[in-house]
């Protein structure tokens, strides 16, 4: 049995060793799960956690590969804090890069100075109105947002196949499902480093990511806006005391989370792929949640979990190329980490004794109570 | 032809059918457990495994089911052991089971094997028309229909189930009443991975004999979508199974007969049609909530 206790105060240190105990355990049972399946474990783990950071122009690609995870899981906790639970950011990411990408295609001569701003606004529009609907189908007709959110995934999925290969294919493609490049100006460069030059693929927009964590940081910590979404989540009846309105607040918390996840796809595209196609997110979307989790909801501590998480993301690819491992084994990490992170928060908040089943039911005192429960047992 | 279409409408809402009804049992003991795509994920993935290796469909069956309870199981001990967040918890186990259903699943890419065998009854069988739709069907089929009479029966009828119930709208009354809230919860959680494995096996062993990484494509949340939809009523989900089941086979039939709609405008309508049945059931308030299970999400531990 197991059984919890409320801390009175919760130390710092305590705070602190979550995550990394977390990241421990997910490594020596990843281990193990390796082992199981006839992997060698210590190979594993090697190009998992090593081989994709072994150069500094690999380091500069974690950044890349962070980009996304850190936009999206800076917006997504804000949602989270207010215990909204927007999963669906995967389908606004590909809605905001339909859009950025309609600006884009359709006025191709834009000068860069115009391109880059209605680029980055269309964006964060598109998320935004993908994430609205399931806000307002939650505060207007009480549906869940998990399961809307998630339902809008699967059809952005076949929304932008279907404009790829439809109205938006480029005529020159051969039948390739791809839109025409963007014009340069719709492009973001990558960073020349003085001295060093180009380091891997590094470009403007893991900049703007930073950025964005910060200006996330600041309004969740610093404004009455942040304030009454962590209201919201922690006591809503106080919230509901104090006059924060819980739609208004469902509404903004999708509005930032779903703009987030569109500008992620704005940047992804503008910065790595240069055109639309039927996959231009692989999976950052819910790869963000853990993010969020991992950071503890803190914005800032997102940069940190964005590379970590990031880190297995490309150690998935190395394994795959190495290790002839499926892909997919960077899904069995992040659900592990996950469960990590999640049973730690426990630790945090309770006090945990686990104990074996004991005979102090059996005393007679005890034993009407004890009869009951066998009965409930089926 | 009409009957074929019927048939593959009937075959597609089976495993819907058992992953939901799994899912109400858990919902209705008051937690909710969103992994059901990782549950039927790891099914399909132990049941199509088994089955190649032992050349058994039976004990596919048998694997699958077991596959889907233990993924269950981890989700019971932090959930209710650990007092863990359920929403973040059951999305960790389908990322989870996604992940660990590909990894494993690897080297079973490309084979194939043999579906479920129709059951022929005598007699019944032959009938025209209604031997084809009712009597011919493989094991599992008539299995989903009997289960949700019997989930039925047990809510309803039973002591058991009574108090299942009231753990569900009541933890802590049915906590001082003697009951093992978290015992029972536990119970309803592993039924709840057992039939999302049989949901999930179902998939590889008769409606496309094969494995393909996520081959549930998000039937496991169309089944959480059922359950509201359902209003945590067992019937209430077969009938909302045949009608995804349809939707679902809405888009073959449409390519089938040349209509012009691009074939992802199709394939959205089971995903499309889950929103508008959840806009529908859940404005009516009332309704929507005269059977829902009031402790649902909530953690219960003892003597805070």
């Amino acid at each position: 049995m197991i059984s919890l206790s409320p801390r009175k105060d919760i130390p710092l240190a305590l705070t602190l060793m979550t995550p990394v105990v977390a990241i421990a355990l997910t490594l020596v049972i990843g281990a193990a799960i390796f082992g199981i399946l006839g992997y060698d474990p210590l190979a594993a783990l090697y190009q998992f956690f090593i081989a994709p950071v072994s150069r500094p122009d690999q380091i500069a690609d974690l950044f890349v590969k962070a980009c996304p995870l850190i936009i999206i899981a800076s917006g997504l906790v804000f949602a989270y804090r207010a215990n909204v639970w927007n999963i669906g950011a995967e389908g606004q990411m590909i809605l905001g890069a339909m859009a950025a990408g309609f600006v884009a295609l359709t006025w191709p001569n834009l000068p860069g100075p115009v391109m880059m701003p209605a680029m980055i606004l269309a964006g964060m529009l598109g998320g935004l109105a993908w994430g609205m609907i399931p806000a307002l189908l939650k505060t207007r007709f009480n549906t869940n947002e998990i399961l809307v959110s998630l339902m809008l995934t699967y059809v952005a999925v076949l929304l932008i196949d279907w404009t790829v290969r439809g109205p938006w294919r480029d005529p020159m493609s051969f039948g390739f499902p791809l839109t025409p490049t963007y014009a340069d100006a719709a492009l973001i460069s990558r960073v020349e480093l003085p001295g060093v030059g180009r380091l891997g693929q590094l470009h403007w927009g893991v900049a703007g990511a930073l950025i964005f964590a910060l200006a996330a940081w600041f309004v969740l910590g610093r404004s009455i806006l942040g304030f009454q979404v962590k209201v919201m989540g922690d006591a809503p009846r106080a919230g509901r005391f104090a006059g924060f309105s819980p739609a208004l607040v469902t509404i903004i918390v999708m509005a930032i989370s779903g703009g987030a996840a569109g500008l992620a796809g704005m940047v992804e595209v503008s910065a790595n792929i240069g055109q639309l196609q039927p996959d231009i997110s692989f999976g950052y979307g819910f790869t963000a949640i853990i993010v969020a989790f991992l950071a503890r909801l803190n914005p800032l501590a997102v940069i940190i979990a964005g590379l970590v998480v990031a880190l297995a993301e490309l150690g998935g690819d190395s394994a795959q190329i190495a290790l002839a491992m499926p892909k997919v084994v960077t899904g069995v990490f992040k659900g592990i980490l996950l469960f990590m992170l999640l049973a730690g928060e426990t630790f945090n908040r309770y006090h945990v004794t686990v104990s074996l089943p004991h005979r102090a039911r059996m005393r007679p005192d005890r034993l009407q109570g004890d009869r009951m429960q066998g009965d409930s047992g089926a | 032809m009409l009957e074929d279409l019927i048939l593959t409408v009937l075959m597609t809402s089976v495993p819907l059918v058992y992953a939901a009804t799994g899912e109400l049992i858990v919902e209705r003991s008051g937690v909710l457990n969103l992994g059901v795509e990782g549950m039927m994920l790891m099914g399909a993935v132990a049941a199509f495994g088994i089955a190649m290796v032992s050349g058994s469909l039976v004990l596919g069956v048998i694997a699958g089911g077991l596959a889907g309870m233990l993924t269950a199981a981890l989700f019971g001990i932090l959930v209710l052991g650990f007092a863990t967040n359920q929403v973040a918890t059951g999305l960790a186990l389908t990322i989870f089971g996604a992940g660990l259903s590909g990894l494993v699943g690897a080297p079973l890419i490309g084979h194939a094997i043999e579906g479920l065998p129709v059951l022929r009854i005598p007699f019944l069988s032959d009938l025209p028309t209604v031997g084809k739709l009712v009597f011919s069907h493989d094991l599992m089929a008539y299995g989903a229909v009997i289960l949700v009479a019997a989930v039925a029966y047990f809510l309803k009828r039973t002591r058991a189930g009574l108090v299942l119930r009231a753990i569900g709208d009541n933890h802590d009354s049915a906590h001082a009443l003697g009951y093992s809230v978290l015992g029972v919860r536990f119970m309803a959680v592993l039924f709840g991975g057992l039939m999302a494995g049989f949901g999930g096996a179902y998939l590889p062993l008769a409606l496309t004999p094969h494995w393909a990484e996520g081959m549930t494509a998000g039937r496991g949340w169309i089944a959480l979508a059922l359950v509201v939809f359902a209003s945590w009523m067992p019937w209430r989900v077969l009938v909302g199974a045949l009608i995804f089941g349809g939707i679902t086979i809405m888009q073959l039939a449409g390519q089938a007969r040349g209509w012009t709609i691009p074939s992802q405008f199709l394939s959205m309508l089971p995903y499309l049609a889950t929103i508008i049945v959840l806009v529908l059931i859940s404005r009516n308030r009332e309704f929507a909530l005269a059977n829902s299970p009031a402790c649902l999400g909530r953690a219960f531990h003892a003597g805070k």
